[in-house]
Formats: C-alpha cells, sequence, structure tokens
C-alpha cells in the first residue's frame, strides 16, 4: 500500500480541489479522505510526503513517438517511457510511424510486450489508418483493436484522400475508435520547412502557410460529419484550424483536438537555421500562438500532447532543409504548461484537465480520483526551480529547442498502476 | 576602425559604417587589378578553403583569384567530387577540411542557412559565398562599390530591383545593404516572387514598396538592378518564359523611364533576350563587367581583413561577441 499524504488533490473530473490523502492498494485506488483520516487503514503502508505539492490523476500524453522497433539509435520504448515517467506522464500513445509500421495486430503486440517487460508508464499504442501509412488500402483495424490499440492515425502523413478517410471513418466508427489526423494539404506543404510569413522569407527558407493545416481540418470535419465518427486532430497549430474546430463543437460534431508544448510557447520568429526548432507542423505566427493559448483556456483545445518525436544528433546536426522534423517533448510539458498559469493564462485546474481527463475523453475513457480507478497519480510541484538540461535527459535524443530553460515548477513524483515510477 | 567580424555570412547584420570601412578597403585592391604585376605576398602561408556544394564558375573563380592575387594557398572542394554525393555529411566534410588546417573557408550551398550552420560547429572563419535564398554578402558589396564609384554615394538613391525576389539571394543581400543607406527600394517582378513579407527584411521606416509593372517600377530610379531568371524557377509556379519576357524584360524602352544616367547592374549569369535586351546589356548604362572586376577587389579585402596577419590576434575576441 501507498499513502499520499498531506497533498493538495485537483481532480478536473469532479471539480476537486481540496487537502486529501489518497490511499493506493495494489494497482488501484483503494480510499481517498481528507487529511489524516487515512492514517488507521494505512496503518503499515508506504508513505509518500505531498505537502506542498498537487496531486492529480495519471497524465496522458496522447502523442508520443517511441521509435521502436525500427529505430532504437533515437529512441526506445525503455528510454522513452523512462523520460516521460520523468515528465509526469502515466500513459504515453505511441504513434504507429514505426518500421515497420504499427499497421497489424503482430506488431502491436510486440509494442505491448515490450512495454510489459521494460515500460516505465503504460503504453497505449495507436495503429495505422491504413497499410504502412501509405494511404491505399485500410489497415488491420480490427485485429488492431483486439491487440491494444486505442486510436488510429496515419501520423507523420494526413490520411492520403477523402476518399480514405470516409472508409477509415465508417469503419472506425463502428469498432468506437477514434480517429486521429495530422492535419496537411500535400501540395501546399511541397518542400517546405518552415511557416509562410516573415521569418521565412528572411531567413530564405520555403515556408507553408497556415492554410497547409486549415484545408485538412475543413475537409476532415466535414468527411467527420458525413461518418459521424470521432475526429481528433493532432498537433493543432492554426487560429484558423482552431476555429473551424470551435465552429464543429458548436455544431455537436464529435471533433477534438490537441495542442503541443512547442506551438503555445514558441513562434515562427524563433527560427533562426537551429533544428532543434525544426518540427511539423511547423511553428507558427505569434497571433496562431496567442489564439491557441486562448483555445486551451476557454475549452475549444482538448489536451495537451507532446508529440515528443526524438531524432539522434546524427540525423539533426544537418542543413536546417535536410534536418527531419520534430522535437522531444515529455520532460518539459508540465513546466511549459505551468509558463502559462504563472502568467495568468490557464487556471490550475485547467491546466490539469487538459492532461487528464481532457485527453481521456478524446480516447473515450475516464481518468478521475475515485475508489478503484487505476492507481496513476501524478504529483508536481508550481514552485519548484529546475533548468532542464537536454544532456540529462532520459531520452536517447537531445533534440529539444528548450535545453537550458529555467522553469518554475516541476513533476515531482510518477505513480503508475500504484508504484512510483518516478520520483524526483 | 577594426574589422571585428569573426564571419561574413550575411549583410543583414553588418552595420552602415562596416559596410563603408569594406568598401574603403578594397580601393588599394581595385587598383591593383589594373598593375601589370598584379599578385602579392600579403596571404603567403595562409591557406583559403573554397568548398563549393552548388555548382559556381564566376563566384568561385572570382574567390580563387581574389586568394591567389593575394599570395595564399588553396584548398578547393567541389560538388561534382565531394564526398558528400558518398553520403558523408556537410559537418563531416568540413571538419574534414578543417582538418588540413585552412585559415578560413568560403563555402556555397544549397540549403539556406548552411554557412551559419558551419560557422557554429567549426573554429574557423566563414565567408558565405552564396547560401540558398538567403544572403550572398559578396555579390552586395561589390554592387555596392560599383554603385558608389559611380554615384559617388549610397545614400538616398532610387533603386528598382527587378526578377525572382522571393528567390534571389542577391536581392536579399542587397536590400539589406542599401536599405542601411537610406536607399529607396522599389521591387518589381510576377506578383508571387513578390510576397508582401518582402517589405518586413528591412527595418520599419525604410522607403520600400513592391510593384508589378515595370514602367512605374523604372520610374526615376537611380540604379535598376537585374536579377537572373533561374528557369528552374519558371516551373515553380509554372510561368511561361515568353510572359515573362513581355512583362519583365529591361529593354532600352523601358529604360528610358529611368533617370537618364541610370546604372543597370546585374549579378550574371545573365541571360540575353530573357530578363534583359542584348541593347541594354552592352550600352553605356550597364555596369556588368565592372561588377566583375569589383567583385575580384571586394573579395580580396575580405580575405585580407578576416585572414591577414593583424587579424588573426583579434579572431578570438571577435567570435565570442559575435
Amino acid at each position: 500500500m501507498l499513502l499520499i499524504s498531506n497533498g493538495r488533490v485537483l481532480d478536473p473530473a469532479s471539480g476537486t480541489d481540496a487537502p486529501l490523502d489518497i490511499l493506493l492498494d495494489g494497482d488501484r485506488i483503494a480510499a481517498f479522505a481528507p487529511h489524516g483520516q487515512l492514517a488507521a487503514r494505512a496503518r503499515g503502508s508506504e508513505v509518500f510526503d505531498a505537502k506542498n505539492l498537487i496531486v492529480a490523476p495519471g497524465f496522458i500524453d496522447l502523442h508520443c513517438h517511441l521509435r521502436e522497433p525500427g529505430s532504437e539509435s533515437s529512441e526506445t520504448i525503455e528510454t522513452g517511457t523512462r523520460a516521460a515517467a520523468r515528465g509526469g506522464f502515466t500513459a504515453v500513445c505511441p504513434m504507429p510511424n514505426t518500421r515497420p509500421v504499427n499497421d497489424n495486430a503482430s506488431v502491436t503486440r510486440s509494442i505491448l510486450e515490450r512495454a510489459a517487460e521494460i515500460a516505465s508508464v503504460r503504453v497505449w499504442p495507436i495503429g495505422a489508418a491504413s497499410i504502412g501509412s501509405k494511404g491505399e488500402a485500410l489497415a488491420e483495424i480490427a485485429a488492431m483493436k483486439q491487440a491494444g490499440i486505442v486510436a488510429v492515425s496515419d501520423d507523420g502523413r494526413p490520411i492520403a484522400t477523402a476518399k480514405l478517410l470516409r472508409q477509415v471513418m465508417e469503419y472506425c466508427r463502428a469498432l468506437d475508435l477514434p480517429v486521429i489526423d495530422h492535419c496537411e494539404d500535400s501540395s501546399l506543404f511541397a518542400g517546405a520547412v518552415m511557416r509562410e510569413g516573415k521569418q521565412s522569407v528572411r531567413l530564405g527558407l520555403r515556408g507553408m502557410p497556415a492554410a497547409t493545416e486549415s484545408l485538412a481540418v475543413a475537409r476532415d470535419v466535414q468527411v467527420g460529419e458525413l461518418t459521424s465518427c470521432r475526429l481528433h486532430i493532432a498537433h493543432l497549430s492554426a487560429r484558423s484550424s482552431l476555429e473551424l474546430v470551435r465552429a464543429a463543437k458548436a455544431n455537436g460534431l464529435r471533433v477534438t483536438c490537441e495542442v503541443t508544448p512547442h506551438h503555445f510557447t514558441l513562434i515562427d520568429e524563433d527560427v533562426q537555421y537551429d533544428t532543434r526548432y525544426k518540427m511539423n507542423p511547423p511553428l507558427a505566427s505569434r497571433e496562431d500562438r496567442d489564439a491557441l493559448i486562448a483555445g486551451l483556456a476557454d475549452g475549444t483545445v482538448d489536451a495537451i500532447a507532446t508529440d515528443h518525436a526524438p531524432h539522434e544528433a546524427a540525423l539533426k546536426d544537418v542543413e536546417f532543409d535536410r534536418a527531419p522534423f520534430g522535437v522531444t517533448g515529455f520532460e518539459t510539458a508540465i513546466g511549459l504548461g505551468l509558463e502559462l498559469v504563472h502568467a495568468g493564462k490557464l487556471s490550475l485546474m485547467r491546466l490539469v484537465e487538459l492532461f487528464t481527463s481532457g485527453p481521456a475523453r478524446v480516447l473515450g475513457m475516464q481518468r478521475r480520483i475515485a475508489e478503484n480507478e487505476p492507481g496513476d497519480l501524478t504529483i508536481f510541484s508550481t514552485e519548484h526551480k529546475w533548468t532542464f538540461r537536454a544532456e540529462e535527459s532520459a531520452s536517447k535524443s537531445r533534440n529539444s529547442p528548450f535545453d537550458g530553460r529555467e522553469f518554475r515548477g516541476a513533476p515531482m513524483a510518477t505513480i503508475v498502476a500504484g508504484r512510483i515510477a518516478y520520483r524526483r | 576602425m577594426p574589422f571585428r567580424f569573426g564571419h561574413m555570412l550575411g549583410i543583414e547584420p553588418l552595420s552602415a559604417e562596416e559596410i563603408l570601412f569594406l568598401l574603403d578597403q578594397s580601393k588599394p585592391f581595385q587598383e591593383i587589378q589594373h598593375h601589370p604585376l598584379k599578385k602579392l605576398a600579403t596571404l603567403r602561408g595562409k591557406t583559403v578553403a573554397l568548398a563549393f556544394f552548388e555548382p559556381s564558375t564566376r563566384t568561385r573563380i572570382s574567390f580563387a583569384t581574389a586568394a591567389a592575387r593575394l599570395g595564399a594557398d588553396q584548398m578547393n572542394l567541389q560538388a561534382e567530387s565531394s564526398s558528400l554525393k558518398k553520403g558523408e555529411s556537410l559537418l563531416d566534410t568540413v571538419r574534414t577540411l578543417d582538418a588540413m588546417k585552412p585559415d578560413c573557408i568560403v563555402m556555397r550551398h544549397s540549403s539556406s542557412g548552411a554557412p551559419d550552420f558551419v560557422a557554429r560547429n567549426l573554429p574557423l572563419p566563414v565567408i558565405n559565398a552564396g547560401d540558398g535564398t538567403h544572403e550572398h554578402p559578396t555579390q552586395a558589396l561589390l554592387d555596392a562599390l560599383t554603385i558608389r564609384d559611380r554615384r559617388g554615394t549610397l545614400h538616398g538613391l532610387n533603386v528598382t530591383i527587378l526578377g525572382d525576389i522571393l528567390h534571389s539571394r542577391v536581392a536579399r543581400s542587397n536590400i539589406h545593404l542599401l536599405s542601411k543607406f537610406g536607399c529607396r527600394i522599389t521591387l518589381c517582378g510576377p506578383a508571387m516572387w513578390l510576397p508582401r513579407e518582402l517589405e518586413c527584411l528591412v527595418p520599419a521606416g525604410t522607403a520600400i514598396r513592391r510593384v508589378t509593372r515595370i514602367d512605374e517600377a523604372l520610374e526615376d530610379a537611380d540604379v535598376v538592378l537585374t536579377l537572373r531568371v533561374q528557369q528552374e524557377r519558371l516551373h515553380e509556379p509554372a510561368l511561361a518564359i515568353d510572359e515573362y519576357i513581355l512583362q519583365f524584360q529591361l529593354t532600352p524602352a523601358r529604360l528610358r523611364r529611368a533617370k537618364p544616367d541610370a546604372l543597370v547592374l546585374h549579378p550574371g549569369p545573365m541571360i540575353r533576350g530573357l530578363e534583359i535586351d542584348p541593347v541594354v546589356a552592352d550600352g553605356p548604362q550597364s555596369c556588368v563587367l565592372e561588377q566583375v572586376t569589383n567583385g575580384l577587389a571586394v573579395r580580396m579585402a575580405l580575405l585580407f581583413l578576416m585572414i591577414g596577419a593583424d587579424s588573426s590576434s583579434e579572431r578570438d575576441s571577435s567570435h565570442a561577441a559575435d
């Protein structure tokens, strides 16, 4: 048994914000009660003193890349989930763009078997929508669902055509799986390496306009309406996309979206030929960034997802044009989210919601503190001062634009299935 | 005034004073080009690495000649023979060059920012000889030297730049340079090559405008800078060559809109009959060959300032400040 004592419990699902103790027994939450009241029942249990700390339901990351199988020199399930635990995440959803692509049940099972052996946190794989994510024929989605996928996506690229998207959505609606799309109009995207704007013109780097994303969001929303399937927009970056999601929600459509910490923190003007600032979708304009923050606060955005995308140094230490897209994100996510809280742009409860019940709802799950719920908790400080050093990261890769950034607030312990997976 | 830059990556970070200093330093090297014996011993014992990762004829020959006339030895790397073709990374290639101990590296690369990347990773002065669609600083300096020689000043001129501005590193470097001297800059070309963001390249308050009608763009110009039309760009987006010629070719009739003594510059290679009428190219207002000679002078001055005897002692401190 493990007693989390003396913390301030925040549970967005119930609106709880109170000084409570939580008793974990086995892999479940056994009880919670005002501070001190569980003393008799918790006799003999290990005690974690959460004084001055926030205790929240376990954080979920809807979007990451663990690179295993196939690119283990950049990340593995072992190193990636260790970094996730250090970042306060209790469950992560790896995208299927591994080698081979997770487009059939045997790959899904091999990922889950490896995770059961070695992972620090829960691994909830996302399966490919099409075979090889090539946009031609449907992947073995039903078999993957039986094996354990929680959603489908061809992430890294959009689901190729409206016709295929419609088929995937019809099929996934029947299976009750959400379809996650990386929204991008390929013809506008061609060859671009950053957002089009004055910075791309200044640097002479090929840019893509915001419409590259929002055109695809418009397509997806309409196909979603046609099929009544749950649609989730990955790593939304543009104000124009956000407005489409806002309108779709107002019309009662089953559309959700996520925003990454780098998109709500950085802008295109931060790009200076440093490949650690190269990701897809690219950093957007200041106006887009401000609109994303407003969307996080007002509920248009459902989840913060890291899009943790590790790349080994040899791949990133090249010309900007040639570098792969992607930045690491697990260990800096809470710190960056708390920057919004400290700046008064987001309430602490809302931030926790974006990491817990928000992403859970996208997956058709619940995330709350209640008896017999899974014993997953994220314990963090809103005040602890620290500096992120990429070279000290648990990830195998170092490609973070936040190397050297000073943070106020940090994950202090990550509890997965009743056990301490990480303790600062 | 000491030359305080460890690298020459672009015109954008330079001040007007630094540019004028460079132009003044080019003066004696201009004179040398007319001596019967042109070779100096100033850089004897020094080595200049020429790393051209993109095909180039005139810029490479100009830098090579500049180095030779200063008495420096050269190391030559060309795209055709480079190990990049064999899959070696840029970083490994330039580290190999560095291990042969040159005193500076002059590089041309098709990726914008590649010289910046090399400068961050090597303990060696880097001269940008053109990177992607970003900057071509020595071209802008030789253009400025040519304009100043003919006009006596760079200040307050009306300069019209014609062509594919969006994809031109020559245009960017010239826009940065001329804006530091209060020039009024007119950009003219097909609309998709003239994005609004070009106006944001320069400090607020600079007189810069985008014009799609050539007659209007040339009105009252002191200097007309014609860019090469990169034929590979015509496909993207598709634009027929005849359309370009019809609307934007610099012809004698159109040039009459400019001031009678307006200068015509072209960075080369020039395609007669496409962006420029042969009569204009060979006319009295054309500075094309002067530009080439001035290119030698500017590049000699730059090499002298960056790796000449008394500059090396300052370099360590200037690196830190850069």
